[in-house]
């Protein structure tokens, strides 16, 4: 009586699926050519072409670029009108980073420790929700919320709170005729377009951090200011940067809002949208697009140095 | 200050208030009784066990002495002091968690400092007192370490110095022995054991586990569903279980019905009876056949299906061994049975 086969008869998917199982790094390999090809050629490759446009400088008779390498467009960013430019973005990115923190703790915190089940839900949907419809729908409602003519003012008058809102446009440089032409404004706008990138990496951040942890700082003696500033901030704090990191870099290089909202002054996005296109300033625009990039490096460095990265 | 006398030790024979008092507390979760009701006096100095299967209550106790739940309902006094009103954190009491819960950003020594800097201690003098706490659980030189540089049994005691560095009357231990392996659990209880004789306070322990609370506790609580079955000493409780669940959870007894017991020779009533305690005899008042031979190494477990009720017998290795199906009877010292209430 023959016995019949323990291993069933193999097809080609079985061969292959061997073939794999023989070879892990095969498989590994085919999944990441795809990736590392887009990632290596089509952006480093083209971040590599942006740099190297930098070191390039612009003949001022012709207007043509010159292809010698030169550090002269570098030392155009220094010059004044530049170099404000580059202050502004600067502040402008940091405030928006700051006010964004701020807004988005209590929310995240909430969300990660007590929000179950449908609320959970509701967050992440009350989340997302914004980054559904467009970007410039949300801009454009929010000129027309800010404007003098909207209803923040109306609201303020209606509650007899004119006084408070003129006071904040009385206020120098950031203030200005109305919320949609102030830096105030534009900073309300940036800060209500990027908070869900502070969000959910912090809310990610502060899921992980055991509640026993929280109970051994209060076991210990801590009042909640103090498990705060020592267990939760310092264990959350790679979400906030990471959040931070999307906040401060999607401000930086932003062109659409500094136009709609606020008073025209330049902002980085701006110039290089400008130099690269009207101005045909190609080295200028790249160089101005490299700062960005500079600014994040730094602010990782100065970063890990103060250990944010420790609980990772 | 500092413990190098355990003044608590020496005056432990002069009577004194209870370091823990619970009295009728309960804690309802919506219609879940978690704790339900439950008095329980632990004195000072007293190395307490809270014992029972998941869901019993005996965490849900420990968090009430610790703050972090509330009762809803009696009143729990440490040293006399009502605390419902006190935040865990102005509690003299410490916790070593189930898992350990270190600050994963602090090295070992600022973990161990952490209560003495929230309090407000200065740095040098914080750190000298983490530094001897670490040579008290034998960790000396482990300061400069994360605690994912650690093994576990490392951790476990870094979570112990970290505990008592705030020098508490009352320390209490979660589980404290069960992320460890077999061999290091053995050790821990007899180093638990000598650190608790050693700095006289009262240390209370909740488990699962009846061989870590009869051979560590001197006085041991019995929990199920809520409520307290018995407490009295490892002795007692093994030797004399009040009710059928303790009997049964703890040494796995035999729960004898009432007519079975009478039918052995005793009175109509419950009755437990330790495998140990238990003979095999070719022919007896009841017969009954073997349904299963457990091999446990230093002896076997023979089970009867006497009448429908299954008995125990714990063979000394070395004694030949009954075939499954064999029709079998028991022997046991009259003085081994122990008649139990009518409790469940």
């Amino acid at each position: 009586m023959s016995r019949e086969a323990i291993f069933p008869a193999r097809g080609p998917a079985d061969r292959l699926t061997a073939a794999f199982w023989r070879h892990p790094r095969l498989l590994l390999g085919l999944l990441l050519t795809p990736p590392l090809l887009w990632l290596g050629v089509v952006y480093l490759g083209s971040l590599a072409a942006l740099l190297l446009q930098s070191f390039y400088s612009i003949d001022e008779f012709s207007g043509m670029v010159v292809p010698e390498f030169t550090l002269k467009t570098y030392a155009e960013l220094l010059r004044p009108s530049n170099y404000d430019v580059i202050l502004r973005t600067l502040l402008m990115s940091a405030a928006v980073t700051l006010g964004c923190a701020v807004i988005a703790f209590p929310i995240a915190y909430y969300a990660a420790r007590f929000a179950r089940g449908r609320l959970k839900a509701l967050f992440y949907l009350g989340v997302m929700l914004p980054l559904w419809s467009s970007y410039l729908v949300k801009v454009y409602a929010w000129k027309l919320i800010l404007a003098k003519e909207g209803i923040i003012t109306w609201a303020a008058e209606s509650t007899h709170t004119s006084g408070i809102l003129n006071a904040i446009l009385a206020l120098p440089v950031i203030g200005g005729n109305s919320l949609s032409t102030s830096y105030v404004g534009m900073f309300l706008v940036f800060t209500y377009v990027w908070l869900p990138y502070m969000i959910l990496p912090m809310q990610a951040a502060l899921e992980r951090v055991p509640t026993s942890m929280l109970e051994a700082s209060q076991d210990l003696g801590a009042t909640r200011a103090q498990t705060f500033r020592t267990v939760i901030l310092p264990l959350a704090l790679p979400g906030v940067i990471a959040g931070s990191i999307f906040t401060f870099s999607l401000t930086m290089g932003d062109y659409i809002i500094p136009q709609i909202v606020g008073n025209s002054a330049n902002f980085i996005g701006m110039a290089v949208y400008q130099l690269q296109g009207t101005a045909g300033n190609i080295p200028l625009a790249a160089a101005f697009a490299v700062v960005p990039i500079l600014i994040m490096l730094v602010y990782l460095t100065l970063a890990r140095r103060a250990g944010a990265f420790d609980a990772l | 200050m500092g413990w190098g006398v355990p003044q608590h030790a020496i005056s432990q024979k002069v009577p004194m208030t209870a370091a823990v008092e619970f009295q009728s507390v309960s804690r309802h979760f919506g219609p879940v009784k978690a704790v339900d009701s439950v008095d329980l006096t632990i004195a000072e100095g007293a190395f307490f066990a809270m014992l029972g299967p998941s869901g019993s209550g005996k965490t849900t106790c420990l968090r009430l002495i610790s703050g972090f739940e509330t009762p809803t309902g009696g009143a729990i006094r440490i040293f006399g002091e009502d605390v419902s009103a006190t935040p865990p954190h102005l509690r003299n009491v410490n916790t070593v968690f189930q898992d350990y819960a270190l600050f994963p950003h602090m090295n070992v020594r600022d973990n161990v400092a952490y209560g003495l800097m929230v309090k407000g201690m200065g740095r040098a003098a914080r750190l000298a007192r983490a530094e001897e706490m670490l040579a008290l659980v034998k960790l000396d030189g482990y300061g400069d370490r994360k605690p994912a540089q650690l093994s576990g049994g490392q951790r476990q005691r870094v979570a112990l110095a970290r505990a008592l560095v705030n020098e508490p009357r009352v320390l209490l231990l979660d589980e404290p022995l069960g992320a460890l392996d077999l061999k290091l659990r053995e050790a821990m209880q007899d180093e638990l054991k000598a650190l608790q004789h050693r700095l006289g306070i009262t240390f209370i322990f909740v488990t699962h586990d009846q061989h870590e609370a009869l051979s560590m506790a001197d006085s041991l609580a019995v929990f199920n569903e809520g409520r307290i079955a018995q407490i009295g000493t490892p002795a007692e409780i093994y030797d004399r279980p009040a009710t059928r669940f303790v009997a049964d959870f703890v040494g796995s007894s035999n729960v004898l019905p009432p007519d079975l017991t009478r039918a052995l020779g005793g009175p109509a009533q419950w009755a437990s009876l330790r495998p140990e305690n238990t003979r095999l005899a070719a022919s007896g008042p009841v017969t009954g056949t073997v349904t299963a031979l457990r091999y446990l190494g230093s002896g076997t477990r023979v089970v009867l299906d006497l009448g429908g009720t299954e008995v125990a017998a714990l063979l000394p290795a070395g004694q030949p061994l009954p075939e499954p199906g064999a029709a079998l009877s028991i022997a046991f010292d009259p003085a081994a049975l122990h008649v139990m209430g009518d409790a469940a």
